[in-house]
């Protein structure tokens, strides 16, 4: 057991270092700028060789333990540069059930920043029970054609292309009916609408509404009825440990409070401590899962269990920086502010317990 | 990095949870089978886990051990006399005799004494004690029943005498060692006290249905299962930190794994109760019995908040 870098992360690490050092601090990390500036960050990294690190070679990925991912975390949140483009859930996603020729075809530039994606999976109407989705696919010709309305999409209005459920069958049970798709972005049909979130930024979320735009058949991921299978990959790994990698921004955001609270003369406040205890235990949480995934434990119900511990810690930061600053720092009000939305994206909190009541712990359902 | 437990340790783990699930009291009735009691100490003093530190265990093993025997309520005495034993150990480190006055803690036979008390004192005669860098040796008087009922405490006997001096360094990793194994008694504790309520909620029916079906009671063990493993993840840290890391940064891993576990485990044995409704706040439910050992285990070698630091010169 071992809880430092070996020598050839260490060598890793250093590398990344030198290289944020030289090439980070033009990057935002936050706000509205970071949003614009995502994907010239993504092409960045990629180019530095540091995008990628644990996906496949042949699709331009670096063929690394998922560890390292989490040291480029580190380093990113120790840096104040941006987070890594999460895209490691797509990835996966296709990875899984796509052909090897829509693989070929598309994750090469998905890992390399020339085509940025967003996830067309939430609806208006569809929110916990993505079962119930609306948005339909309807086959003409070689084509599918497409209608319905998509929210929550990150990065919609700079995507090249979207990873779409929509229902293909409406006569089989809801779960059975659901296809994925590669839909162009950029064709008549496909309409963005920003929203504007409660911390103020308006280019993180988007919604898209779908009115007859048309996707090739063989742009299909999987076969018909395979949607819901991609879906729950793609959520599963959303909730991975190298996907809550970036937890290391918290540790630095509370250390940065502690400065401004010890330089302002007051007592550090106990939310602050606490927070801090938080999230120390977050970034040795996240060792202990990537060390599991070194059995092949990979991608199961603790998914659920390592959302809900990232949330709490992300709230408790949020109320530290309101405790420190109260309403008087702009950008800590908003890190609190955004913090609110953790226990929603990605499945909320409560789909979480109940996945925990169900699946690990084997309480009944009633 | 790579911070699995390795294959002795997972079958340690093991080996105590059987000891523990096979002799430890499966009631509040069972506390009081001496019968069952004695077994269950010749069964531990066999296994010779009590001087684990002097047979060159890491913290790792002492606190899978801990864990694992609160887990199953053990009510005879392990984190004393192995905090005994790494006071002992660190003395006779350098191959030296052992001095007058250790001959109880080199048979695993003493506890230690924490501000002028013996803990965890049940059936042992030595203790020995840490004031300062300075290690004192006496004997164990009276027991007694105290807030944990699976474990009694002790008068000192007689004044105390000097047997020897730890270097700073030394002292400072026993107190790491101290956090580790107390916090570990409590996530055992903890994860009793889960266990026990989801099973009650598996078997109690209201309104016609197991109650845990209903989200308000499933969520309240989500949460505590959420809880059981964040403490986990930072207490494997800190017992590792005991030998590997600087006497200084063991300490603060130590005080931010005890202040995290104490919160969850005490949060934990609420819900526990909660989930037991009202058998839950009778005696004869185990539930209290996992709580108390979680707030004795928390006195015991306490950490707060203030002691966490936050990087500032």
């Amino acid at each position: 057991m071992d809880f430092r870098d070996s020598p050839e992360e260490a060598a890793f690490r250093a590398r990344l270092r030198a290289w944020l050092a030289e090439h980070a601090g033009e990057f935002k990390a936050s706000g509205d700028d970071y949003w614009h500036q995502a994907g010239r960050w993504h092409t960045a990294l990629y180019e530095g060789g540091f995008f990628g690190l644990s996906w496949p070679k042949r699709f331009g990925g670096h063929d690394l333990a998922p560890v390292y991912d989490v040291i480029l975390d580190e380093e990113l949140a120790i840096a104040g540069a941006p987070p890594r483009p999460s895209l490691g859930y797509l990835a996966h996603g296709l990875g899984r059930h796509a052909s090897e020729e829509v693989q070929q075809r598309f994750l090469p530039g998905m890992i390399n920043g020339t085509e940025r994606w967003c996830q067309g999976f939430s609806e208006p109407g569809a929110g916990s029970d993505l079962a119930s989705l609306t948005t339909r696919a309807e086959l003409d010709g070689d084509e599918y054609v497409i209608h319905g309305h998509k929210i929550w999409t990150s990065y919609s209005d700079v995507a090249d292309l979207c990873l779409v459920l929509a229902r293909t069958d409406p006569d089989v049970p809801r779960h059975k009916g659901v296809s994925g798709f590669i839909v162009s972005m950029h064709q008549p049909g496909v309409e963005q609408r920003p929203l504007k979130m409660i911390n103020g930024v308006s280019a993180e979320f988007g919604q898209v509404v779908f009115d007859g735009a048309r996707v090739p058949a063989a742009n299909m991921v999987g076969k018909p009825g395979d949607g819901w299978k991609l879906a729950m990959t793609v959520v599963g790994h959303e909730r991975e440990p190298s996907t809550l990698g970036f937890s290391a921004r918290y540790g630095k955001l509370v250390r940065s409070l502690a400065q401004t609270a010890d330089a302002a003369g007051g007592k550090v406040p106990d939310d602050l401590r606490w927070a801090a205890v938080q999230a120390e235990m977050l970034r040795l949480h996240v060792r202990r899962r990537l060390s599991e995934q070194l059995d092949g434990v990979t991608h199961t119900s603790d998914g659920s269990l390592d959302k809900l511990l990232m949330t709490w810690v992300e709230q408790s930061v949020g109320h530290a920086a309101l405790a420190v600053t109260g309403t008087r720092d702009r950008e800590n009000l908003e890190a609190y502010l955004y913090s609110r939305a953790q226990s929603v994206m990605g499945g909320t909190s409560q789909i979480q317990k109940n996945i925990i009541a169900g699946r690990i712990l084997g309480l009944p359902t009633s | 990095m790579d911070v699995r437990l390795t294959t002795e340790q997972r079958e340690l783990r093991d080996a105590a949870a059987r000891l523990a699930d096979d002799l430890g009291p499966g009631s509040v009735l069972d506390l009081a089978d001496d019968d069952r009691a004695a077994r269950l100490e010749k069964a531990i003093a066999a296994t010779g886990w009590r001087t684990l530190r002097s047979d060159g265990a890491s913290g790792v093993e002492v606190a899978l051990v801990a864990e694992e025997f609160a887990r199953g309520l053990i009510d005879v005495p392990f984190v004393g006399p192995v905090l005994a034993d790494d006071l002992y150990a660190r003395l006779t480190a350098a191959g030296e005799p052992a001095p007058e006055g250790l001959e109880t803690a080199a048979a695993g036979a003493a506890t230690v004494a924490v501000d002028g008390i013996a803990v965890d004192a049940k059936g042992l005669r030595g203790l020995l004690a840490l004031e300062g860098t300075q290690v004192l040796a006496g004997g164990v008087g009276v027991t007694v029943e105290g807030v944990d009922l699976t474990r009694l405490t002790g008068e000192v006997a007689g004044p105390l005498t000097a047997v020897g001096e730890l270097d700073a360094e030394a002292a400072l990793r026993w107190h790491a060692l101290a956090l580790v194994a107390t916090a570990a008694d409590m996530l055992g504790a903890a994860r009793g006290g889960q266990a026990l309520a989801v099973e009650y909620a598996k078997v109690r029916q209201q309104y016609g249905h197991a109650i845990g079906s209903y989200q308000a009671i499933a969520h309240l063990l989500a949460e505590a299962l959420a809880l059981v493993e964040g403490s986990v993840s930072v207490l494997r840290h800190a017992a590792w930190a005991v030998d590997e890391l600087s006497a200084v940064e063991a300490v603060q891993a130590a005080l931010v794994a005890k202040v995290y576990t104490e919160r969850a485990a005490r949060t934990i044995c609420e819900t526990s109760i909660q989930v037991h409704g009202g058998i839950g706040n009778t005696w004869e439910c185990l539930a209290h019995v996992f709580l108390r050992r979680v707030l004795t285990s928390a006195e015991l070698f306490p950490a707060s908040l203030e002691e966490i630091d936050l990087g500032l010169s």
